[in-house]
């Protein structure tokens, strides 16, 4: 009877391309939705993921994310470096001086001064030149996309001179750090550097790296330095979803994407739970007669989810397809980089359009399984 | 009960509704069919002739009485027992014929044997045997909206047929059907639905066709009021529905 079923489905074409296309349409808006907002999420904690040399950052208790930095006091870091089970404590500045070329293009920046000796914290994937050269006096690391929006259609090119806050600096080299949350450049120098660049204040230091000694756990070192400095400590990962739970709580971005999300969950259900439903009801008579002839109320449960999931498997693979040709389209955008098709998405989309078909294929078997087979006889 | 009866309806009632809209559908049927015979059941409109067809079939339960078909009484069976029992034994064949509109004349015929788990090639085969025989072997691939009502009726009857039912059971077959069409699936059905194994019913208005009965009840009112044999029917108007009577008296 899958045979009969498939055929039932397939027959009335326009219904069971206008089945497909909804749910395609439902898959697309969600996987494209929440991929772009998990994505964007995600760019809150970029330059965080980006320090891959340290485990731990510490910050004043009352930093809430990345972009919130009250200075803490050099003894500080003298403190958290002599709590037990740290392998090594560096400085982080972080800042935000506007870089003027030449030409006069600018942009605010996000400036990160990483420790003199060691240049920890510094993102490893170099386009163009080498993280040594930021032992040179006024020399910036700035990252490509940073680079195109400063230098629009030219080149990558080593040794331009642009200004931080009327310092000269030197590009001494082009990396492929992650887009941050607004498309600001990112520049990373040497810490000195940088305070130099933001100009001075009483204190400077806007975080500190923190490398465990081997065997020691992250999450227990957070804690005793937390118990011994009375600074806040967050593993990489703790935060960046506090940078994200940041953004959720205090931007409308959430909102936003919610209501796009719920849309298309809506049209979903309401669309192909109505088309659906209209093709079960002009279909009913035949199922009536199916009844009679003696097909069980199983069979025809089991024939409409059949054709519930056909319709669901095909709508889900177009628009699954869709949204990763829009991801690889938009990769190559400046804007939109970084922002990619999670396979988390992919996975809770396919749970949401199973759900919507089944809710649309059990309004249409309801009205089945009710029939009455005698009401085939009654014309 | 008698070995020659395919069907036994004692003191048949069905109702439907309750209290003050209860409506009497049925109210004491006293109906034998026999195997090997065609039995017309005729009646004017609500009379409970489809009422009763659907009893008999097992797709209604009465509400009191006892109905004994193929010599297994029906009302008795689960709900699923009865499925099963009409889909061993029983054939429909309907007024609209009801064919899946999707599936072509030979899928259609074939949907019996195929709801009983006979794999899809020998169900269609044995389909598009059938619908041969019945004079379709040159639309066995078309659709239900690419035929005629004549041979929708004929793709209906293949259906009925295919699964070889001890019961076959039609309601008001030629309705929608032209006079020489009706005659010709009449024909058909006489031919190749009335075995000796077999008892078939069938429910009609049409009184063009009463001379394929073996055997006629009139029914009215919710009961059996005559059963004639076809030797005692032939050339009376009693059997005639209750409008051709009424034109002959203003004649």
């Amino acid at each position: 009877m899958n045979f009969v079923a498939w055929k039932m489905l397939t027959g009335d074409r326009a219904k069971y391309l206008g089945l497909i296309f909804t749910i395609a349409f439902c898959t697309f808006l969600l996987e494209n939705q929440t991929s772009i907002f998990a994505g964007i999420m995600k760019r809150t904690g970029s330059q965080i993921r980006d320090v891959t040399d340290a485990d731990i950052w510490v910050m004043d208790p009352k930093t809430e994310y990345f972009d919130q930095t009250k200075r803490l006091k050099d003894t500080d870091l003298t403190r958290v470096r002599g709590v037990e089970g740290v392998e090594w404590a560096v400085k982080l500045f972080k800042g935000n001086p506007v870089a003027r070329t030449l030409d006069g293009k600018f942009d605010v920046s996000i400036c990160l001064g990483l420790d003199d000796a060691t240049l920890a914290g510094a993102p490893r994937k170099m386009i163009l030149g080498s993280w040594e050269r930021l032992h040179e006096p006024d020399s910036v690391v700035i990252d490509k996309a940073g680079y195109e929006l400063l230098f629009p259609d030219e080149p990558l090119q080593l040794d331009r001179t642009l200004e931080l806050n009327d310092h000269k600096a030197t590009i001494v080299g082009i990396s492929d750090a992650s887009a941050p949350f607004a498309s600001y450049p990112v520049m990373h120098t040497r810490y000195s550097q940088a305070v130099n660049f933001v100009g001075q204040e009483r204190t400077q230091l806007s975080f500190i790296l923190v490398k465990p000694q081997a065997g020691v756990n992250p999450l227990d070192l957070t804690k005793r330095i937390e118990n011994v400095t009375g600074l806040r400590a967050r593993t990489s990962e703790e935060f960046q979803w506090d940078c994200v739970v940041y953004y959720l709580k205090h931007t409308g971005i959430p909102v936003n994407f919610g209501i796009t999300i719920a849309i298309a969950l809506i049209v979903g259900v309401v669309v192909a739970g109505q088309t659906f439903y209209i093709f079960t009801i002009e279909n009913l008579k035949q199922f009536g007669a199916l009844k009679a002839i003696g097909v069980t109320n199983w069979r025809i449960t089991g024939m409409i989810v059949l054709q519930a999931l056909t319709v669901g498997a095909m709508g889900f693979s177009i628009g699954s397809g869709l949204c990763t040709a829009f991801f690889a389209i938009t990769l190559q955008n400046m804007a939109t980089r970084g922002l990619v098709l999670m396979w988390q998405n992919v996975i809770g989309t396919g749970v949401a359009i199973f759900v919507v078909i089944i809710i649309a294929s059990l309004i249409s078997i309801r009205r089945v399984l009710v029939l009455e087979p005698a009401a085939v006889f009654r014309g | 009960m008698n070995s020659e009866l395919a069907v036994q309806c004692q003191g048949v009632e069905k109702s439907f509704g309750n209290g003050g809209g209860k409506v009497l559908a049925l109210r004491g049927v006293d109906l034998d069919v026999r195997y090997g015979e065609m039995t017309l059941l005729v009646g004017p409109s609500g009379c409970g002739k489809t009422t009763l067809l659907s009893v008999i079939a097992g797709l209604l339960n009465s509400t009191k009485g006892e109905v004994t078909v193929l010599g297994e009484r029906v009302q008795r069976l689960t709900g699923r027992q009865q499925i099963l029992f009409r889909r061993r034994n029983l054939g429909f064949v309907f007024q609209q014929y009801n064919l899946l509109p999707a599936l072509t004349a030979a899928e259609n015929g074939a949907v019996p044997l195929l709801a009983a788990g006979v794999s899809r090639r020998k169900a269609i085969g044995e389909a598009k045997r059938l619908l041969s025989k019945l004079g379709l072997s040159d639309r066995l691939d078309a659709l239900p909206k690419q035929l005629s009502g004549g041979e929708q009726q004929r793709v209906a009857l293949t259906r009925a047929l295919i699964h070889q039912p001890r019961l076959l059971v039609c309601d008001e077959p030629t309705a929608a059907l032209d006079a020489e069409t009706g005659q010709t699936v009449m024909e058909l059905l006489a031919a190749e639905a009335v075995r000796p194994e077999r008892a078939v019913i069938v429910v009609t208005h049409d009184n063009r066709i009463f001379s394929f009965a073996d055997t006629m009840a009139r029914m009215d009112d919710g009961r059996v009021v005559g059963v004639e044999s076809r030797s005692n029917f032939q050339d009376e108007h009693i059997f005639l529905p209750h409008h051709e009577v009424r034109e002959e008296v203003r004649v």
